[in-house]
């Protein structure tokens, strides 16, 4: 027989008129392999069909599933139950608006994410359906594509201190999606451009350095390089546009 | 009007993945004015989990020169096994190397050719031209002659997804996610758009549009083990199937990829075959070869998938602790350490986070998993669906039949992104020539409808019977009688088997309130149209007495050209149990039915070895 395990979940529905936040129960038998994306959908069934939470994948690239496990932000469907003490505590991850239960609205803030910082090819070009693709090196291709594989999960975010208490910091993946823009040769925003976009208190320079994003980034993104990358940058292009007599606020 | 709120567009996209996003992107920049709507945020579609890259012959790579269009064409008409559409797959071929290198544009960072003489696991040596260098390079896939599927490493539908949903983003066009249309608004004659559920509140919403189209992707979850995301329920083709007068094109061809992983069946690329890997039984022999000694491991994936199964039931299967039923290995050790977590790392991720796997030293588990749903919503090559003006469909939810029976790898990514081009150019022409004509009283009758089919569903008036019970014993039926392998008898049995479930889903009743997003009534009110679809998918099967692509009957083994060079329209009558089968010839104007090459008519049919 498998171990028993106490699940100790965050309910409120805000669409439940009168709902209160509070701590919920439910017990189950571990067995061998058991995810949470398998548990807590043992438990919607069985136990609880009002339970919310949110999977899509369930292979851990699309980042839907993230939500604190035992105080620690990290993708569900991924997480073996073997990995855990007994007694499981899920709560839904901060600074996002929280849905009902452990189902928070990442959508809405990230869609928000990509209008602030213009998160597309910027480009003076039109696309020439008759031509060949402009040649680019495969280590530039390499390169982009390691921001670029971000699954906004949300988990940077959740676990930031500047986040958790400044409504409009970017966040790491902010700061991540910009810098694939910045290394992308078809983007034709200048340094000054980007300055615009984060070089300021919500975006590079908010940052105070504790560094939790780097720590629980399920896809391993480098967000401690990739800041340093943009600060750097942009320390630069600040500098530039203060000779030239730009003021900066 | 009793619904939340009432939007009306020109266009209403249900979907957010790759093909409703580009279709979406065409209707705005033609002036028109879109609302997409979907289960998730876009980025969250089941598109982002294609892993292995996008067919178009654009001929860069070393192993791809002298490709073209024509040759991508024969192919994919092979790989159908003569079942699909010859003209869709003359566009599609001839249209999505332009398609690529729009992606490229926008962003896409393709992996690049790189000049150089190569020495491929198989032992052949080639070289890479200099005058290619920088261009956008392939590997190769199953069922292709030369090698053109292009890719960002194995997360080729997330960096596509991503790029697409930044153009989205750019023209501002709205995304309504966590948005489920549950009933389509017509006439029998004319499609006015949806009755929606919001799975934020549990609110009903109505939108009202010139054009719907339909871009909701697979129906894989009808069964129990398959590579799809969970979302992956076949709402969209339920949605349309329920007008009583849009039909479902063969929906009985359904894929099986031959490597998902147990025991959470999550996909292992095809690339990882592409790229040189091979398939080991129990003995840790490489059987394939002796199948198929010309494409071995890279034979349709239809065919790859029986095989194994074929090897598995000849008692080669490996018994493990990773999977419940005998499995086989996918061996790609020998591509090394650096090709694995560079071009392979998203599937050597998910070995390492759901087995504890490092493909680079370990075996990986695989079976055969349902993975593709080659039927869908029957359209013209246009896009337009049987039956109802104004409505469209697109990508895995429609039968535009790019596939027949069965999909190369590599055709589906590409498919999203050219239909969604192709299709989106004329939903566009459609809609700048339509008028808005809406009958508010109509409307309100669908509406209400909705209405109470929810407070049924929580008071219990039909009922008490369990959504999650329904659910898991039709996701078993279609394993235990629609799988691989099918025989009358056992189709029968599966088809009895899921009437009964129907009229069971019929007298759902909810345990709990079902208030506001409550997870067990949007189930519930799914249920049904799932039944449906799968309904369909297991009779059209029973009555297709033939072999044709991943439709393979043990008692009727043969392609039968004669009698079956048709497609199955299905069509759901008001107070039916069992859908209603038309079919319609299938032309063949550019190549006539052949060998495809590979397969059971051409190769061995059992090994000597012991």
């Amino acid at each position: 027989m498998g171990r028993q395990l106490t699940f100790n979940v965050f309910r409120y529905n805000p669409s439940i008129p009168g709902d209160k936040p509070r701590m919920q129960e439910y017990r189950l038998e571990e067995y061998e392999g058991m995810t949470l994306f398998v548990a807590l959908n043992e438990i919607r069934e069985k136990l609880d069909p009002t339970l919310m939470f949110d999977f899509v994948c369930r292979a851990a690239i699309c980042g839907s599933c993230a939500m604190l496990i035992n105080g620690r932000p990290r993708l569900a469907c991924k997480t073996m139950t073997r990995s855990l003490p007994s007694r499981i505590t899920l709560m839904p991850l901060p600074v996002f608006k929280l849905i009902g239960d452990l189902s928070v609205d990442t959508g809405t803030w990230f869609r928000n994410l990509q209008m602030r910082t213009e998160s597309w090819i910027h480009t003076s070009k039109k696309f020439d359906p008759n031509a060949l693709e402009v040649r680019m090196d495969n280590k530039t291709a390499e390169a982009i594509y390691e921001p670029e594989r971000c699954i906004e999960c949300g988990c940077c975010v959740a676990t930031c201190v500047t986040a958790n208490i400044r409504e409009d910091f970017l966040g790491a993946t902010g700061i991540n999606r910009v810098a694939r823009f910045i290394i992308d040769p078809r983007d034709e925003r200048s340094d000054a451009e980007y300055f615009e976009v984060v070089g300021n208190e919500d975006g590079a320079f908010g940052c105070v350095g504790l560094m939790a994003c780097d720590d629980n980034c399920p896809m391993e993104i480098p967000l401690q390089e990739n800041l340093a990358f943009v600060r750097r940058k942009m320390a630069a292009a600040g500098l530039k546009l203060d000779l030239k007599g730009f003021k900066i606020s | 009007m009793s619904a939340k709120h009432t939007h009306v567009c020109d266009v209403l996209v249900i979907g957010a993945g790759l093909a409703a996003e580009r279709s979406a992107i065409e209707c705005a920049e033609a002036g028109l004015n879109v609302i997409i709507l979907s289960l998730v945020p876009p980025r969250r579609s089941h598109s982002t989990a294609a892993q292995g890259g996008m067919q178009a012959s654009l001929g860069n790579a070393a192993m791809a020169m002298g490709d073209n269009p024509q040759i991508h064409f024969e192919d994919t008409v092979k790989g159908s096994d003569w079942g699909c559409d010859q003209e869709v797959a003359k566009m599609f071929t001839e249209t999505v190397p332009i398609m690529i290198r729009q992606l490229d544009f926008w962003g896409v960072p393709w992996n690049r050719v790189v000049a150089g003489k190569k020495k491929l696991p198989s032992g052949l040596e080639v070289e890479d031209l200099k005058e290619k260098e920088g261009l956008i390079t392939a590997r190769d896939f199953g069922g292709v002659a030369k090698w053109r599927c292009c890719y960002t490493s194995d997360g080729t539908g997330h960096t596509v997804q991503f790029v697409v949903d930044t153009v989205v983003c750019k023209l501002n066009i709205p995304v309504h996610d966590r948005m489920e249309a549950i009933a389509l608004i017509h006439d029998g004659t004319t499609c006015f758009g949806a009755v929606a559920r919001c799975l934020r509140t549990g609110s009903l919403n109505v939108y009202l549009a010139k054009s719907t189209i339909i871009a909701t992707g697979g129906a894989g979850r009808i069964y129990a083990a398959s590579t799809n995301a969970i979302i992956n329920e076949g709402t969209g083709a339920a949605i349309a199937l329920n007008t009583g007068v849009v039909p479902l094109g063969n929906m009985e061809a359904v894929q099986f990829h031959p490597t998902g992983m147990p025991p959470v069946y999550i996909l292992m690329t095809e690339g990882a075959r592409g790229d040189g890997g091979y398939l080991l039984d129990k003995n840790l022999h490489r059987f394939m070869p002796d199948y198929e000694p010309k494409k071995k491991e890279l034979a349709s994936r239809d065919v790859v998938s029986r095989r194994m199964i074929q090897h598995i039931r000849a008692g080669y299967g490996v018994e493990s602790k990773y999977s419940t039923q005998p499995h086989l290995w996918l061996d790609i050790r020998h591509l090394g350490r650096k090709w694995v977590w560079t071009n392979l790392r998203e599937i050597a991720t998910i070995a390492m986070n759901f087995n504890g796997l490092d493909p680079a030293k370990d075996l990986v588990p695989v079976i055969p998993t349902q993975h593709y749903t080659m039927g869908g919503v029957r359209t013209n090559k246009d896009g337009f669906a049987y039956g109802l003006k104004g409505l469209f469909a697109i990508g895995e939810a429609a039968c535009w039949d790019l596939h027949g029976f069965n999909r190369l790898g590599g055709n589906s990514l590409a498919e999203t992104v050219t239909a969604g081009f192709l299709v989106g150019m004329q939903v566009a022409k459609y809609t700048l020539g339509a008028t808005a004509n809406f009958d508010y009283k109509l409307v309100e009758e669908f509406v209400k409808k909705e209405e109470e089919r929810i407070k049924d569903l929580i008071s219990g008036k039909n009922g008490k019977e369990n959504v999650f019970e329904i659910r898991a014993a039709m996701q078993q039926a279609m394993m235990d009688h629609v799988h691989i392998f099918r025989t009358g008898p056992s189709l029968e049995q599966g088809v009895a088997k899921l009437q009964e479930l129907y009229r069971r889903s019929l007298k759902i009743g909810l345990r709990s309130s079902g208030q506001a997003a409550n997870p067990e009534l949007a189930a519930a009110l799914r249920m049904p149209g799932m039944l449906r679809v799968a309904l369909c998918v297991a009779y059209g099967g029973l009555m297709r007495t033939e072999s044709r692509g991943s439709h393979f009957r043990e008692d009727f083994p043969k392609r039968d050209d004669a009698n079956w060079l048709k497609r199955t329209l299905a069509y759901w009558k008001e107070g039916a149990d069992l859908p209603t089968l038309d079919y319609e010839p299938v032309a063949c104007p550019y190549m006539p039915p052949g060998d495809r090459g590979y397969g059971e008519a051409t190769a061995g049919a059992k090994p000597a070895a012991k």
